[in-house]
């Protein structure tokens, strides 16, 4: 199987690779997949005091798709507040990187991530986390 | 040096020139189909397709009488398979093969299972070896077969194919080997190792695709396999079909050369093969698969903990290897083969199979060595599960979400 060249680019460089404080009050961790199932993300955000995502990072145990989902995801987030991170779709992901069918699970497990993330920041901060009540492609 | 360097000769050997070479008059001045029995054209086949019956016979100590050429090694697994079943289902019903064959032996089986045979898959113990006493309380009076493979195509374990032989003999059934990988990679003599039937395939060894053969016992016991293709009643009945001339020489001569310079290539590759693999389990948490001690000269088998097989495999664009990851399948399961070892499904996940040729050079070794150690490293920084195991938690005792 080939990847396209953006894929092949976030993995080659991956964006905004590390670790945040993840006892801040200001970051938020989601941590999605399974290492059983061959592919694990955690993805942090550190948000300000106006609901902007001003850094993202992230770690990921996979394949190269899982990897440039992941790294792509972070690139996004930075900069959006946390109502409009909500609304990344992994479909977004899939078009973006030009993932064949086999690989969608990973633009998933990104989506996920985020929406991991984001609610662990907003349970630290005293708010309740979001249902997601999408239905997966 | 040439990039990528190929690592992957289990999968399939490139040709040796000197097989393209014998095989080049075949195919515009000596077109002739080799049962032409009344001209020169067909006389010349046949003298061609004879040869090389001795040259595969003798690699594995076989008469040439004993030998039926086929399309290749998956066709000889189901001809062996489903001739032996139809042949003697009279006499009884069950056959046993192990979990850590072929798909092509493994499908088979379940083909027949639905055809009213019982099939018993022996678990391989940790080391990737057959457990004999396994299959001697797996043993009745109704077992026509047993099948186990010579040598692993994933993790290169050698089986006890000696003792398997006799332990099936002693209860009246055949005894049959998929010898893939071993044959013309180290000594296989089917009348020193109790061999009733034996797979064997021209493109493993250096010689071309889509062609291998099958060798079937003629004395003590005469063995007959029914027919899986109906014909003109090629191959003493056993496989209709014209004759591919050009490949049949080309496995003629892959087997020459491999029963000439077997035993000068395991050396060198076996010291290859050691030196990869004692450099790259100098790394942190990285572990070698199968038994090392029975195995194949040219095959190394390694878990990298905490990195993804096929994401490893795309920092190693260099090296052109094979994962056990499940992403390299279409199944999005992990290899069957090193499952069965008991090996966790995340270590399952970050293997990377290493397979050494004729024609694989030290440079190439050295430069793989390199790139493989800088790409578990870079991966490993992108790894949360290896910063996790640095800082000391217990990846078992975090609920994962399996999806």
């Amino acid at each position: 199987m080939a990847y396209s060249d953006k894929v092949i680019d976030h993995y080659s460089n991956p964006r905004n690779v590390g670790t945040l404080d993840k006892s801040s009050n200001k970051v938020g961790t989601g941590l999605v997949g399974a290492p059983e199932c061959g592919d694990v993300m955690r993805l942090q955000i550190e948000v300000d005091e106006f609901n902007v995502i001003k850094d993202a990072k992230f770690k990921t145990f996979g394949c190269g798709s899982a990897i440039a989902s992941s790294s792509l995801a972070t690139e996004w987030l930075k900069g959006k507040s946390i109502d409009d991170a909500m609304k990344i779709d992994n479909m977004d992901i899939v078009e973006e990187l030009a993932l064949p069918p086999v690989k969608i699970h990973c633009s998933v497990l990104a989506e996920d991530a985020i929406k991991a993330a984001i609610n662990d920041f907003r349970v630290k901060n005293g708010l309740a986390p979001i249902e997601s009540e999408k239905v997966h492609h | 040096m040439d990039l990528p360097i190929y690592l992957d000769n289990n999968a399939t050997t490139p040709m040796d020139p000197r097989v393209l070479e014998a095989m080049l008059p075949y195919f515009v001045q000596k077109f002739g189909n080799s049962a032409s029995r009344n001209h020169a054209f067909g006389w010349v086949a046949e003298e061609a397709v004879d040869y090389a019956r001795e040259q595969v016979a003798q690699l594995i100590g076989a008469n040439e009488k004993e030998i039926i050429f086929t399309s290749g090694a998956t066709e000889s697994d189901n001809l062996a398979l489903k001739g032996v079943f139809e042949m003697y289902k009279e006499k009884g019903n069950h056959i046993i093969t192990m979990v850590t064959e072929h798909k092509a032996v493994l499908d088979a089986c379940k083909h027949l299972e639905k055809l009213g045979a019982r099939v018993t898959y022996l678990t391989p113990k940790p080391d990737g070896l057959i457990n004999l006493e396994e299959l001697v309380a797996a043993m009745s009076q109704e077992t026509i077969l047993v099948s186990i493979m010579y040598g692993n195509n994933e993790i290169g374990v050698i089986q006890p194919v000696k003792e398997i032989a006799k332990i099936a003999h002693s209860f009246g059934a055949l005894f049959m080997t998929d010898a893939t990988q071993a044959v013309g990679k180290i000594p296989v003599n089917v009348i020193e190792d109790g061999i009733d039937l034996l797979a064997l395939s021209a493109h493993k060894m250096y010689g071309p695709k889509g062609v291998g053969a099958l060798y079937v016992r003629r004395k003590n016991p005469r063995v007959k396999v029914t027919a899986q293709m109906d014909g003109g009643g090629h191959e003493r009945g056993m496989r209709s079909g014209t004759l591919n001339v050009p490949g049949i020489v080309g496995l003629g001569k892959a087997c020459e050369l491999g029963r000439l310079e077997m035993q000068q290539d395991a050396i060198r590759l076996s010291a290859l093969r050691d030196k990869l693999e004692n450099a790259l389990s100098q790394l942190e948490e990285s572990y070698v698969n199968g038994n090392i001690e029975h195995r194949l000269p040219h095959t190394a088998n390694i878990s990298f903990k905490y990195v993804e097989g096929e994401g490893l495999m795309m920092a190693m664009k260099d090296l052109a290897v094979s994962s056990g990851s499940a992403c390299t399948s279409a199944s999005l399961e992990p290899s069957y083969v090193l499952k069965s070892l008991g090996l966790s499904d995340d270590l399952a996940h970050s293997s990377i199979r290493f397979g050494l040729g004729r024609f694989t050079t030290e440079e190439e070794v050295d430069r793989a060595i390199e790139v493989t150690r800088n790409a578990v490293t870079h991966l490993r920084e992108l790894s949360p599960l290896w910063e996790m195991f640095k800082e000391g938690i217990d990846l078992d005792s975090i609920e994962w979400a399996e999806h």
